[in-house]
């Protein structure tokens, strides 16, 4: 297969050799049953309680408030339901915000069908969750807020620890989605303030199939699947021990060199917009300007729709996505891009281009060289056509 | 994403693209909030479609079907015209994946409207071919 230029890196990374290094033995040299009493599987489970440290680690809390899970959308829908469930007694109102992922959203939608009430709250043109909208929603009814650190579409990074301390003061329960940010910015789950997080592996360079849910000691939650008594009697099944170990890698790896690759990211990430923006007229940037994470970069094209840049860019050997409806098989376009007020037609015409490790200047300066004459073609064609 | 070579090849290089000066009908469906719109011109001499050119805001599926189908009407009658449907023009592309059948209604769709406009444009042709009908 030719070298692709992989700019998708918000829907998936390549898992980094190193940690496939640190994987292999777990498959058929150490492959004994954490849960088993002899020596053998004893070493099994020493491995997966110093994966679990630095996952700990990667976001500043114990280690006994990590369980594995089978990657982000598990931890979301454990840490929703197992609260609702769990404080039943107490009220039925969940909130969350217009812009979750799919995995928050469709689990509170299932909530609705099963008697809870979920407030979907607004964003301004940013993505920034409205504040003062979130403090007037909270009822004596409200057990839980569920609002993603970073966006995966717009990358906007949400003010988390001023949300925390509004819940805080209800005695609301804070959950967290920070699967585009754990790897990529500092979590801490402190500093944040929030009792229970997601985090999926292959997000930032870790293996697929392997995430974790961060829950504060005390908060109440209910198992999330029925079992032996694996991961705290909280999530059954025998551990998945090359993922585990892969994840740990990932963390420890993660937490030396984040900072300086953020930080070439987003040298890229500005470097791939001022290119775009100086070749391309009328496009538009999405998401914050600032409070963004370093390698999202999300543009509306006007007068083309999405699907058919992205299969141009395709032939030329560039993998990106889109916010339009086409390309993600749905009938209409990215919900975040209208939750942030861009009219349906522009959001068919949306890019994103999501930079990681392995992304250098050449990558970007093709990107720049390739997608001028590719929307000049389509807009060509295009009865809005300029 | 799975397309077939033909509509790759019709999306890369569409027969047919552009505007008509003066043409005879014009056809504009779909909407853009759906995201996709396509504007058909003909240009119709002796109940035969002698020209037609289409400009499409869509995907992959829609523009490959755009150019299909300006292809087979062209240098057809009226009447024969009316008789391609959407899935004639899948069948020529080599299939299109499931999701995208619909998109390929838009491009039927178009030829129709645009006929109608032509035979709005001039009733007297209208009152003709009815009479041959």
């Amino acid at each position: 297969m030719s070298r692709v230029i992989y700019l998708d890196h918000n829907a998936t990374t390549p898992t980094d050799t190193r940690v496939v290094e640190a994987m292999g033995t777990y498959f058929n040299e150490q492959y004994a049953n954490p849960s088993s009493i002899y020596k053998f599987a004893q070493e099994a489970n020493e491995a997966k309680e110093i994966a679990r440290d630095k996952v700990a680690q990667i976001i500043g809390a114990k280690p006994n408030e990590i369980v594995f899970t089978s990657g982000g959308t598990e931890a979301d829908n454990f840490a929703i339901k197992g609260v609702a469930f769990a404080n039943r007694n107490k009220g039925n109102h969940i909130i969350t915000s217009k812009i979750e992922h799919p995995a928050v959203l469709n689990t509170c939608k299932w909530l609705e069908k099963q008697g809870f009430e979920i407030t979907y709250i607004g964003v301004d043109k940013y993505g920034i969750v409205d504040l003062d909208e979130l403090a007037s929603t909270i009822t004596d009814k409200t057990i839980l807020i569920t609002i993603m650190h970073a966006n995966n579409e717009i990358g906007t990074i949400e003010p988390i620890s001023e949300m925390t301390k509004i819940a805080k003061q209800k005695g609301v329960y804070f959950h967290t989605d920070a699967v585009q940010t754990v790897g990529k910015i500092t979590t801490d789950v402190n500093e944040l303030g929030v009792d229970l997080l997601s985090l999926s592996g292959h997000k930032f360079y870790g293996p697929k199939g392997i995430g974790a849910i961060y829950i504060r000691k005390g908060t109440k939650i209910d198992s999330f699947i029925h079992g032996g008594h694996h991961e705290y009697n909280r999530r059954a099944g025998t551990e998945n021990m090359p993922g585990i170990v892969g994840l740990g890698k990932a963390c420890e790896i993660a937490i030396k060199e984040r900072e300086t690759d953020e930080k070439r990211i987003k040298i890229l990430r500005d470097r791939l917009y001022n290119g775009i923006a100086a070749a391309i007229p009328d496009i538009i940037l999405n998401g914050h300007p600032k409070h963004r994470i370093a390698g999202t970069l999300n543009i509306c094209v006007k007068y083309v729709e999405g699907e058919s840049m992205l299969l141009n860019l395709d032939l030329e050997g560039i993998a990106a996505s889109s916010g339009s409806a086409c390309a993600s098989g749905s009938l209409e376009p990215s919900h975040v891009l209208l939750a942030i007020g861009v009219a349906p037609e522009l959001a068919h015409g949306s890019l994103r281009f999501s930079m990681g490790h392995n992304n250098t200047e050449a990558d970007i300066d093709r990107v720049i060289e390739v997608l001028p004459p590719i929307v000049k073609k389509l807009r060509a064609m295009s009865p809005f056509g300029k | 994403m799975a397309y077939s070579d033909k509509v790759m090849d019709h999306f890369m290089h569409p027969r047919n693209v552009g505007k008509i000066e003066n043409p005879d009908g014009v056809g504009k469906v779909g909407n853009p909030v759906c995201g996709d719109v396509m504007a058909i011109y003909i240009k119709v001499k002796d109940n035969i479609i002698v020209d037609i050119k289409f400009e499409t805001f869509g995907c992959g599926a829609a523009i490959a079907t755009s150019s299909m189908a300006t292809e087979l009407v062209k240098g057809k009658s009226i009447e024969e015209a009316l008789k391609i449907s959407n899935t004639v023009v899948a069948e020529k592309l080599d299939g299109l994946p499931a999701n995208k059948l619909h998109c390929s209604l838009l491009a039927e769709q178009g030829i129709k409207a645009a006929i109608e406009d032509y035979k709005l444009r001039s009733p007297n042709v209208k009152a003709q071919s009815s009479k041959r009908e």
